[in-house]
């Protein structure tokens, strides 16, 4: 195998060491750190499947935002759906036809409208990128890595849809690439700038992504202010640190 | 605003709640170590550092940055301000890329800042409402504020105000002798008025009910009018109650200063006064941060509430005894209601029919707190009594009620002189909102249920071309609506057949 075959094995096999551990180190960490107090925003659920129809329309439809900014939601919509989208896309290049998700995956409507997805991604990124530039208060409270990220994900777009309309690559051997990474038999990478690019691009994607903002995605889940129920006068909540300050109290 | 800070605590003060009495030498470990703390034991404080994107949806929603456009100001540029030294401190790329990511060191200029920011916060939660995550301000800036204490740089107000409460039993440091000429005073006040002898007692053994409400209720006005409605209310009931001298006092102002302990040490008075006088229900009067702590907090700081678990024999020392029948605390306004529904108030509304009303939805209980069985009863429920009470009422626009209410600008122990400015400023949306209201339909008063609120707007409506007086407690109106039983010279001369027909 060539040198540059080997260097994207290693890539990803780091990419996504960096990208599972870190993940699993920061929802640890997450879950670990206690919430001592009840602080739903309210109004708030009274039940735990009020709390999971909750936290679905803020991860489906992106509840709050759309309270709050229509652009930045419409935007910010657009390019999530389009990202999963061509998230499911993708999945034809990682199972094999035996895969259970196989039937979902070949739909034609995930295939087709995969396909153009990279366009509702630049389509939603530009116009966040444009927010963040021309909205006085999105560019104060901007740092580089803020423009980065867009970048990034336009970069990674970009190239995907260069692969997919102007040059094609060789995807009999990508397929084979990526399952050789799954069944830890490395096989050759197929040798395409707009390829190689692409990979280097998500590679750096799942790098970051447990040491950046992205961490908003598990972060949602885990925010006290969504995702508790608002029972506490029927129920006692202490968690233990809280606990040992009653016995000091009381005894 | 710039350099806008308000007093620091005196020595005596700080070292009283247990923080050094000023800044401290080694203030920056310190105030790291801290931060390293509040991070193991705060899950909010944690996720929210991680998670925010600088979406920009919460910047324009906070009633400080809207007056001041100090964008320091926005919810999160002032999280921003402390989210750096996290990340310089805390995270991979904060320490290795600071620039790339915000990161920066924590320096005096940078604890300046945060002491003059995190004291333009009234933890008011709007923010929270709007942003795609929930991340609440008022968490951060309530993390700030401890590790602010923690080095010694203490806000005046609120440190000296919990220090009072401690050694007297309540924010105003009304002793038990005033406090009970006070409730005297209200006795024959209402008796002039009404010709009924109607009770306000204090340390009573042996009563229902014990009612915690903020200290302001007993002088300031509209508060003490509130205070005549509480006491008229229960007379109609023929409810056995009492205040408690020791618990004189419902706002926990340890909230404010994020210490669980001190919340712990304010909110036990209350379970200990409630112990002591043997009552088997717990009510709270009309206060919005107190509301807050009483409702979210009470069971979980001192076992004030239901639902504990059966080996818990801290909560259970207290839960055995309460009623289960009835929501442990419960809200002045959903005991109100219910009496209301079940027609056992004679209440007259024309008594009322020289104003126009709005209310204004105090912070933490619209976006803190509940009232009654569902969620958003704590919007319904003190419209339905203004409504039950009052023949004229409109709301303000949508946007500025309800759970998008606005701060009174007062909250989260920002209510001091020293911080006038800031007050006067960040009141600017609401009285905008309610402006709009007065204009196009000739709104005369605002009702509001919550001690600063009402000492807030009292203060800042002048600034406004409004009346001080335009602000009245909710229980002043059902105070002037309700016809006491034998009530012989009272002006309200009411068919209760009529009063009941308007009811239903
Ligand atoms: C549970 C899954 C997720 C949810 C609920 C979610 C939700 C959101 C929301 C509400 C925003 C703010 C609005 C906006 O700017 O678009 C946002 C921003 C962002 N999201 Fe996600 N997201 C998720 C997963 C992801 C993933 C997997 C990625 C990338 C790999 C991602 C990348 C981004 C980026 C880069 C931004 C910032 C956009 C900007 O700079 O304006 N998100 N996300
Ligand atoms: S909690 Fe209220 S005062 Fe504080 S930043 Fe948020 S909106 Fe502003
Ligand atoms: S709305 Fe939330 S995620 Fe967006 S900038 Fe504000 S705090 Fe950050």
């Amino acid at each position: 195998m060539s040198f540059l075959s080997v260097a994207y094995v290693v890539l990803f096999y780091f990419a996504a060491a960096v990208f599972i551990f870190g993940l699993t180190y920061r929802i640890t960490k997450y879950a670990r750190t206690p919430a001592p107090l009840k602080i739903p925003t309210m109004p708030a659920p009274t039940t735990r499947t009020g709390v999971a129809m909750r936290l679905g329309r803020e991860v489906v439809f992106f509840e709050s935002l759309f309270k709050s900014t229509k652009w930045t939601w419409l935007f910010g919509w657009i390019f999530h759906f389009s990202l999963l989208l061509a998230f499911f896309r993708h999945l034809r290049y990682a199972l094999t036809p035996d895969s259970f998700l196989w039937p979902l995956i070949s739909l034609e409507v995930v295939q087709t409208f995969g396909k153009y997805a990279g366009y509702g991604m630049l389509i939603g990124l530009t116009g966040l990128l444009a927010r963040r530039i021309f909205v006085d208060r999105v560019r104060y409270i901007s740092s580089p890595s803020d423009y980065l990220h867009l970048i990034l994900l336009l970069a990674i777009a970009g190239s995907g849809l260069l692969m997919t309309f102007v040059s094609h690559t060789d995807i009999v051997q990508l397929k084979a690439f990526v399952l050789g990474l799954f069944y830890f038999d490395p096989q050759p990478v197929p040798n395409s700038w707009f390829l190689l690019t692409h990979l280097t691009l998500v590679a750096l994607l799942l790098i970051i992504f447990p040491i950046s903002k992205l961490l908003h995605a598990p972060g949602l889940f885990f925010s006290p202010t969504r995702n508790q129920v608002d029972n506490s006068r029927d129920k006692r909540h202490v968690v233990p640190w809280a606990a040992r300050l009653d016995s000091t109290h009381s005894d | 605003m710039e350099g806008t800070k308000p007093f620091f605590a005196k020595p005596d003060h700080q070292k009283s709640l247990g923080f050094p009495g000023e800044l401290i030498e080694n203030w920056h470990d310190t105030a790291i170590g801290k931060m390293g703390d509040l991070l193991g034991k705060y899950r909010s404080f944690q996720v929210y550092l991680d998670s925010c994107v600088k979406c920009g949806a919460c910047t324009d929603k906070c009633h400080y940055y809207l007056g001041t456009k100090d964008p320091k100001n926005m919810p999160v540029g002032r999280q921003d301000l402390l989210r750096s030294v996290y990340r310089r401190y805390f995270t991979f790329a904060g320490k290795y890329f600071p620039k790339l990511v915000g990161a920066r060191d924590l320096t005096r200029e940078v604890l300046d800042d945060w002491y003059s920011y995190f004291h333009q916060c009234s933890q008011c939660r709007r923010c929270s409402v709007f942003c795609p995550y929930g991340i609440d301000t008022a968490e951060i800036s309530m993390a700030a504020r401890e590790i602010l204490d923690s080095v010694g740089i203490g806000q005046k107000y609120c440190n000296e105000i919990i220090g009072k409460c401690y050694t007297i039993g309540n924010n105003l440091g009304l002793p038990e002798p005033a406090l009970r000429d006070t409730l005297e005073d209200l006795e024959e006040e209402i008796f002039e008025e009404r010709g009924v002898r109607v009770r306000l007692p204090l340390d009573e053994e042996g009563a229902d009910v014990l009612l915690i409400t903020p200290s302001a209720d007993f002088f300031a006005e509209p508060h003490v009018d509130g205070l005549m409605g509480y006491a008229m209310v229960f007379h109609e009931a023929g409810i056995k109650w009492t205040l408690s001298s020791y618990a004189s006092e419902a706002a926990n102002f340890s909230m404010f200063i994020g210490s669980y302990e001190n919340m712990k040490k304010q909110a036990e008075r209350i379970r200990k006064a409630a112990l002591d006088l043997g009552v088997k229900r717990i009510m709270h009067g009309e206060c919005g941060h107190a509301w807050r702590v009483a409702y979210s907090f009470w069971n979980t700081l001192a076992g004030v509430g239901h639902g504990a678990d059966p080996n818990d024999k801290y909560a259970q020392e207290l839960q055995q005894r309460l009623d289960p029948n009835f929501p442990v605390p419960q809200h002045i306004c959903e005991f109100t209601w219910d009496l209301i529904q079940r027609n056992q108030l004679n209440l007259d509304k024309s008594a009322n029919d020289d104003k126009v009303l709005t209310f204004h939805d105090s912070c933490n209980v619209a976006r803190a707190s509940r009232m009654g069985d569902t969620p958003g009863g704590q919007f319904e429920i003190p419209r339905k009594i203004i409504q039950a009470v009052c023949n004229n009422y409109v709301d303000m626009p949508r946007d500025t009620i309800k759970e998008s209410t606005f701060c009174c600008g007062g909250g989260g122990g920002l209510l001091t002189d020293d911080l006038m400015e800031v007050r006067v400023k960040g009141a600017q949306p609401r009285m905008e909102a309610l402006n709009r209201v007065v204009e196009d339909h000739g709104v005369t008063n605002m009702a509001a249920i919550c001690a600063i609120c009402k000492s807030q707007f009292a203060k800042v409506l002048p600034y406004y071309k409004m009346p001080m007086d335009m602000i009245v407690s909710v229980h002043q109106l059902v105070r002037d609506a309700l016809v006491l039983t034998g009530q012989t010279n009272g002006e309200a001369e009411a068919d209760p057949d009529e009063a009941q027909a308007e009811e239903s």
